[in-house]
């Protein structure tokens, strides 16, 4: 019986992944996204936020005297302030069911790490926890990343928001060069 | 103006983010984004994916959200506009873009990247979590700086002293000249460009065009903004449903639940002879710029509206209420119902003996010097009133205000 079901399993081809959106298209249903996120809540999008909160939790769980004497981790987790109550942690939450079902349902899920030609996977690995550390820290110092500074407020016209992301486009066309190894 | 929702079931809006979320998160995994090389890509020229979806994203949002707002659906003083902090925010737009092109993702894409099974997506966003927790611990070392070039609520068009349809038509022109440039640079290093399938070309012709038509249908005067509510709002004047009796001003003062705001739009030479205390002067040019500071403040606010009767406050009480103020009151017979009352409080206020008709907004006190607040009768205490406080019906009723607590700065 079971050899019978896992010879069926092997005879069914695994599914192609399919295809990307074309990129304008994407830009459409990211605009239409984040349109509806003002329009009923006021707020846009975010990951920073919720990354920071959740982060916060754990800190405060392990060192509550530690939070509490840190006024801008207070601020978010002091005392019986509960930092996951708040938007960017549910929104975060949320893109990570999308993306889990949409890689699901388009046959995308694998296990894998993307990398350029010439550089090793652990070197990837590092590069990829080095990069994440030093743009978690950018994202904070800055108020919001990519998706709460440069999206959500690029799309209300904040002056702030514009000035940030073209830091970010310029912080990274500037040392493109130098790492042109890495990525080709 | 009915966007955006006041939504004050927490369990019902943390269900809304998750649901927006899941729906960011679908669009960034069908774009592409959980893949690090493909975000790279754009740093190389070869493939433009992040600019065309992150520009295709806002020039989409931008033009739905300011037709909304000129169409008077949507109140842009509601909607969270992420304050400029000018210097934190470049230094540390550039440490992203380090962090980008080392790592090869922003915050969002990193996690969205690790719920498809990406490890380095996983271990970027661990990365992330790490300097996050960094930035909180060695904040303090900088806590000065990080608050400095404080420009609150800025917006490109005040830098840029234009209109706000003005400034959406040109972000739109630039970004699809961008759109363009970024075709060309495809097929000049990547050999070939993604294109655009013909549905979403009509979508972004759509844009353009209404983003150029924006400026042209101009933003809604306080006229044509009353002109929306006021088959709403008019009843309520004629049912007299927002003229709270001078008792009522004065026990709302001391009242615990609520601030109030007490304007008085009288022209300066009657405030300076007397007014209420802490009441503030409003010339009613300036109403636009209280109704925006009333509702950036997220403390529930009563606003009561003071003229020498209520004529005045009355024009004053549409303006504020056709910009979408919530809880405002008008003083029932303005300074003279007040003085009617309170007068006798201090003998150097006198009733004017006057003859024949009155003028509409005319002080009928005298007063033998200018007092300002300088009068027992500007301050009266409920206590030494309490025959008067049963006079009266009570109409304040409390109404939340609407909007975001904050951005995804959280």
């Amino acid at each position: 019986m079971s050899a019978n079901l896992s010879a069926q399993a092997q005879a069914k081809p695994k599914p192609q992944p399919k295809p990307y959106l074309n990129p304008y298209v994407g830009g459409l249903l990211l605009g239409l996204v984040l349109f509806l996120s003002f329009l009923i809540t006021g707020s846009g999008l975010g990951a920073s936020g919720g990354v920071n909160r959740i982060a916060v939790f754990f800190e405060d769980l392990i060192a509550s005297g530690h939070v509490d004497r840190n006024p801008y981790l207070a601020h978010m987790a002091g005392g019986n302030a509960n930092p996951l109550l708040n938007w960017t942690v549910f929104v975060l939450l949320g893109a990570m069911v999308g993306g889990f079902v949409s890689a699901k349902f388009h046959h995308r899920w694998e296990v894998a790490t993307y990398k350029g030609p010439r550089i090793s996977v652990r070197t990837r690995w590092v590069l990829a926890f080095v990069g994440g550390l030093i743009m978690g820290y950018g994202a904070r110092m800055a108020r919001g990343c990519t998706s709460g500074q440069a999206l959500s407020g690029g799309a209300v016209l904040s002056a702030g928001s514009w000035a940030i992301m073209l830091a970010i486009f310029g912080g990274a066309y500037a040392l493109a060069y130098f790492l042109r190894k890495v990525w080709n | 103006m009915h966007f955006p929702l006041t939504i004050d079931a927490v369990v019902v809006k943390y269900l809304i983010h998750f649901l927006i979320g899941i729906a960011f998160g679908a669009v960034l995994e069908m774009s592409g984004f959980a893949i690090s090389t493909r975000l790279a890509g754009q740093f190389y020229f070869k493939d433009q994916t992040v600019l065309k979806v992150m520009f295709g994203g806002v020039i989409t949002a931008m033009v739905l959200i300011f037709w909304f707002v000129a169409m008077g659906w949507l109140d842009y003083d509601l909607i969270w506009v992420n304050p400029t902090y000018l210097w934190p925010g470049i230094v540390g737009g550039l440490i992203m873009g380090v962090g980008f092109i080392i790592g090869g993702f922003c915050p969002g894409t990193s996690f969205v990247s690790a719920a498809t099974g990406k490890i380095d997506g996983l271990l970027f966003a661990a990365g992330v979590t790490a300097g996050v927790l960094l930035f909180g611990e060695t904040e303090p070392l900088f806590h000065t700086w990080w608050y400095s070039s404080d420009y609150g609520r800025l917006t490109l068009f005040e830098v840029f002293h234009t209109s706000y349809g003005v400034m959406v038509a040109i972000v739109v022109i630039v970004a699809l000249l961008m759109f363009w440039g970024a075709e060309y640079l495809e097929r000049a290093f990547g050999g070939r460009a993604s294109g655009i399938v013909p549905w979403a070309k009509y979508a972004f012709g759509l844009i353009a065009l209404a983003a150029v038509a924006l400026p042209l249908f101009g933003e809604p005067t306080v006229d044509e903004l009353w002109a929306r509510v006021a088959p709403e709002m008019e009843p309520k004047l004629q049912a007299r449903e927002v003229y709270i009796h001078p008792a009522e001003l004065m026990e709302a003062r001391y009242d615990e639940r609520f601030r109030t705001v007490v304007l008085d739009v009288r022209p300066e030479a009657d405030y300076n002879l007397f007014h209420i205390r802490w009441a503030h002067r409003a010339d009613m040019d300036d109403l636009p710029t209280w109704a925006q500071r009333i509702k950036k403040d997220k403390r529930l606010t009563v606003v009561v509206l003071v003229s020498n009767d209520d004529q005045a406050a009355t024009e004053a009480w549409k303006t504020l209420v056709a910009l979408d103020v919530p809880n405002v009151y008008i003083l029932d017979g303005g300074i003279n119902h007040w003085l009617d009352i309170f007068a006798a409080e201090d003998t150097r206020i006198h009733p004017m003996s006057l003859t024949g008709g009155l003028e509409a907004e005319r002080l009928r006190y005298d007063f033998d010097y200018a007092l300002g607040e300088a009068s027992p009768a500007a301050d009266p205490v409920p206590d030494q009133h309490e025959e008067l406080l049963e006079e009266f019906q009570p109409k304040i009723e409390l109404e939340l205000p609407a909007g975001p607590a904050g951005g995804g700065c959280g």
